[in-house]
């Protein structure tokens, strides 16, 4: 079972919510939000393994290229370009899709590799922790997170997603039978939650909300989950306690108080995403 | 001589567009045979490399003179090797930013502005 935990709208707790409930679930944590990565700051599991992450770039051979710009014509990406006798590669926006090798006629495009950030695996709390890191400065994080969630293991797996609703949340729920959405009562949590609300629909897997920084009032978040019939999950209140244990980088789970809110979260979790 | 622009609208009485890569159109003003040419700009949507797909594109019109805000470091790189020279501008009229690059009033741009990565997903 794969619980995507993905939230529209960033900071409103995605981490807080995947690394507590992994531990009230004894599931494993896997972080996919590659560009920053922070649950480890909490789990801070003992790393055992290390995998470099690879992507293809072309290699034109200047002595067979005619510069005849077929290659320059066919990227999707803007990877190459044409200057005067010469083609250009940026690199870095290379998806190594291959379409420039096979339209070249003179053979003169092979196919190299190279380093865009690694996957990291660890025990951390007891349970199994990875995390994707994508380089810095590199601008495409879909090959870390495919790499990282290619091989995921039985069990109950939490993966806690990039925010925002782009090509990286897309990739990292198609590894989803069930996903979590983290949002908060205001106005930028509702309108980002609705747009993750319409990715989510796309995959027709079983999904619920849960409240941060829960007012105890019937907000917006409440009202709008009555309105289109989606379940939710559960509440973490809001809390001035709650901010200073994450802010000193505890872990939530370890307060009794926060113990009882992410144990019921994660019963509520189990009945609304429908596994035993 | 080829002088391209990227513009907000297709007439010189529309305005400059600082931005290169995202900008609308391009009007490719010929000194010689006063024809203006406009093209939509195609890095405009591109998911990635926006400065570059609209490099690629001037560079196919043989242009002689690009006038803009800022080139990104991409755009530039291109720009440069391909012995375009363009000048910086404000987001002024066409016709007057046509105007200050006669005069002489334009500076040169001799290095990339910064990259913007924004639409890379």
């Amino acid at each position: 079972m794969n619980i995507a935990v993905l939230s529209g709208k960033g900071g409103t707790g995605k981490t807080t919510v995947s690394t507590n409930l992994a531990l009230s679930l004894k599931a494993n944590y896997i972080d996919c939000d590659v560009e920053e990565p922070n649950g480890f700051l909490f789990l801070k599991p003992n790393v055992y393994t290390e995998e470099k992450v690879m992507v293809e770039y072309p290699v034109i051979d200047d002595n067979k290229c005619t510069a005849c710009g077929a290659c320059v014509n066919v990227c999707e990406f803007n990877a190459l370009a044409k200057v005067k006798d010469d083609i250009i590669l940026f690199q870095k926006l290379c998806h190594g899709c291959g379409a420039c090798e096979i339209v070249c006629k003179y053979d003169a495009i092979t196919y190299d590799k190279r380093e865009i950030g690694k996957i990291e695996k660890g025990i951390g709390r007891g349970i199994n922790c990875s995390r994707g890191i994508l380089n810095i400065s590199e601008p495409m994080a879909v090959p870390v997170i495919r790499e990282l969630l290619k091989n995921l293991s039985e069990g109950i797996n939490l993966i806690d997603c990039p925010p925002g609703t782009s090509c990286n949340v897309v990739n990292a729920l198609r590894y989803a039978d069930g996903a979590i959405l983290v949002t908060e009562p205001s106005e930028f949590g509702l309108h980002d939650l609705k747009l993750a609300v319409e990715l989510v629909k796309m995959y027709n897997i079983p999904f619920g909300i849960v409240i941060n920084k829960d007012d105890r009032k019937d907000n917006i978040i409440k009202k709008y989950c009555k309105e289109e019939n989606i379940e939710l999950i559960g509440v973490i209140p809001y809390g001035r306690e709650t901010a200073v244990l994450y802010s000193n980088g505890q872990i939530l789970y370890d307060d009794v108080h926060h113990k009882i809110i992410f144990d019921k979260l994660s019963k509520g979790a189990r009945e609304v995403l429908l596994w035993n | 001589m080829k002088i391209a622009i990227s513009a907000t609208g297709k007439t010189t009485e529309d305005s400059l567009d600082k931005r290169f890569g995202r900008c609308e159109y391009f009007q490719i003003h010929d000194t010689e045979s006063e024809e203006v040419k406009v093209l939509e700009n195609k890095g405009q949507n591109s998911s990635g490399g926006a400065g570059i797909e609209a490099s690629n594109q001037l560079i196919d019109e043989n242009i002689d003179v690009i006038i803009t805000g800022n080139l990104g470091p991409n755009a530039f790189e291109l720009i440069e090797k391909s012995g375009i020279e363009a000048y910086k501008c404000e987001n002024i009229g066409i016709s007057s930013a046509l105007e200050k690059y006669k005069n002489g009033e334009l500076e040169e741009i001799k290095m990339s502005g910064p990259a913007h990565h924004g639409g890379s997903h």
